[in-house]
């Protein structure tokens, strides 16, 4: 019986069979996706580059109650406020240490005025250090800019919420 | 002095000339070849991965083999400072070289061969064993000991295969008759060797994959035990000396295995069409399926281990070859 599976193992069976199977590999659709020209779609939940979001009548969201300052594991968020002159209460000072961030959406969650969001962007990445501690500009700046995503994912997402 | 040049040197020169003309011929599509194939081989295997390999670098990544190119010959040359210099540089040199040496006796065609030796597979059996010298020179003169592990893997495992790949050639040139390389295409007219000698076929496949480190004998090679051999400490121009000097011998024994095993120049059938395509476009062709094999063998197997390796070569290669050169033999006496 050895001297036969011996014999058999001559056959190259094996062997033939696994290059019949990367063959049929080699004929199948390929998944590669070219990265920059082509992107994987992402979900409504994608935790990317922080943004802090606007009212429809140009009002910024935020009302400084510093909830996502608190709730902040990475302790990146840093809030000043004071009072303005028509009496609201609103931020001075919104800083994120993007490289403290982990990303986690916990201030997204805490806010509860739909303030500071987590937009759909992932490539901020930066050539110096300095670039990546966002302060309030560039904060309301990135919200003008993912403004349409952002509705466009909470309102996908409401019936989560 | 005119005179002395129009009676001596002028012969020469007409005789040498066409000689290069020849060889030029040869080497510069065989360099762009080799650019190619390794254009191919990542475009193959990426396929067999699901992946779409180099596609950035030109259309379809055409352009990815001259991208590398000028990479390697940007770099610097790093010469380590225990090595016996000289011997470091020359070491590719003579890889190289000795890849490109072979194709002298390759007929491509009838009539397109720069040296129709009687001796032809010798001198190809000659050349590829001299290409241990390449190896084993680097891997020493390197002064490393990754580099020295990989040298003396790589010289005995050559030497273990190129043992059966004689006694396979053997048998070829015992059907054929002759040892020079155009008679054994010539004798393939009525019938491919291939059909008759299907397990040499194999045999000699498989030993080509040993005799040039391809997957799965690249033991001396093997990244996750020696780095990378043999070229471990070499950079920018020797080193692509060598990675030169590897793929053109992968063609080198592919064009060897065509011709021995898959008649040459001549077209799969004998009729109008097949032969109205040029000889030297089917010898490309069968290159190209072969070196597609060897590409294809190298995304589906895996590594094996040395002492196996050593096992196959010496305790089942060689016997098969050896009693198959017998029954050959004997089979052509018995018919005479």
């Amino acid at each position: 019986m050895q001297i036969f599976k011996q014999a058999y193992s001559f056959l190259l069976k094996e062997i033939f069979m696994g290059h019949l199977l990367t063959l049929k590999y080699f004929f199948k659709k390929k998944y590669t996706l070219n990265y920059p020209f082509e992107k994987g779609p992402i979900s409504p939940r994608f935790r990317g580059e922080h943004a802090l979001r606007r009212y429809p009548n140009g009002e910024e969201r935020c009302i400084a109650c510093k909830l996502c300052e608190a709730i902040c594991p990475a302790q990146a968020i840093t809030i000043e406020a004071e009072e303005r002159s028509d009496g609201s209460r609103r931020t001075t000072k919104y800083d994120i240490d993007m490289l403290k961030c982990i990303y986690c959406g916990l201030c997204q969650e805490a806010c509860p005025v739909d303030a500071i969001v987590e937009s759909p962007n992932f490539e901020f990445s930066t050539e110096t250090r300095q670039e990546l501690y966002y302060n309030k500009e560039k904060l309301l700046a990135n919200g003008e800019r993912y403004e349409y995503a952002l509705q466009k994912s909470i309102e996908s997402d409401v019936h989560n919420r | 002095m005119i005179e002395f040049f129009n009676s001596q040197i002028l012969p020469i020169i007409m005789l040498i000339l066409p000689i290069i003309g020849k060889i030029l011929l040869i080497i510069l599509p065989l360099l762009g070849a080799v650019a190619y194939l390794t254009l191919m081989e990542r475009k193959v295997i990426a396929s067999m991965q699901l992946r779409k390999g180099p596609s950035v670098v030109g259309p379809f990544g055409l352009l990815q083999p001259l991208a590398d190119g000028l990479k390697l010959m940007l770099k610097e040359v790093i010469i380590p400072s225990e090595s016996n210099k000289i011997l470091f540089l020359v070491a590719p040199i003579i890889t190289f070289v000795l890849a490109l040496i072979g194709w002298a006796v390759i007929p491509f065609s009838e009539s397109f061969v720069v040296a129709n030796l009687n001796v032809g597979v010798t001198y190809l059996l000659a050349s590829s064993s001299l290409g241990v010298y390449g190896i084993i020179i680097s891997g020493w003169a390197s002064n490393s000991k990754y580099a020295f592990l990989g040298a003396i893997r790589s010289s005995a495992q050559m030497i273990s295969y190129e043992v059966s790949i004689g006694l396979i050639i053997i048998s070829v040139a015992l059907c054929a008759g002759s040892l020079n390389l155009s008679e054994i295409v010539l004798a393939q007219k009525n019938h491919w060797f291939v059909l008759p000698m299907l397990p040499m076929f194999l045999l000699f496949f498989i030993s080509a994959l040993a005799e040039t480190n391809r997957h799965p004998f690249d033991l001396p090679e093997a990244e996750s035990e020696l780095v990378a051999g043999y070229n471990v400490e070499y950079s920018s121009m020797p080193f692509s000396m060598f990675f030169l000097g590897e793929y053109a011998n992968m063609i080198l024994i592919s064009a060897f295995a065509s011709i021995l095993f898959l008649g040459g120049w001549l077209a799969p059938f004998d009729c109008i069409f097949c032969n109205a395509i040029p000889g030297f476009v089917w010898l490309c062709l069968k290159i190209l399926i072969l070196l597609f094999c060897f590409i294809w063998v190298r995304a589906t197997l895996p590594r094996y281990r040395y002492d196996q390796l050593m096992r196959l070569g010496w305790k089942v290669f060689l016997p098969l070859s050896l009693l198959w050169v017998v029954g050959t033999a004997s089979f052509i006496v018995f018919i005479q």
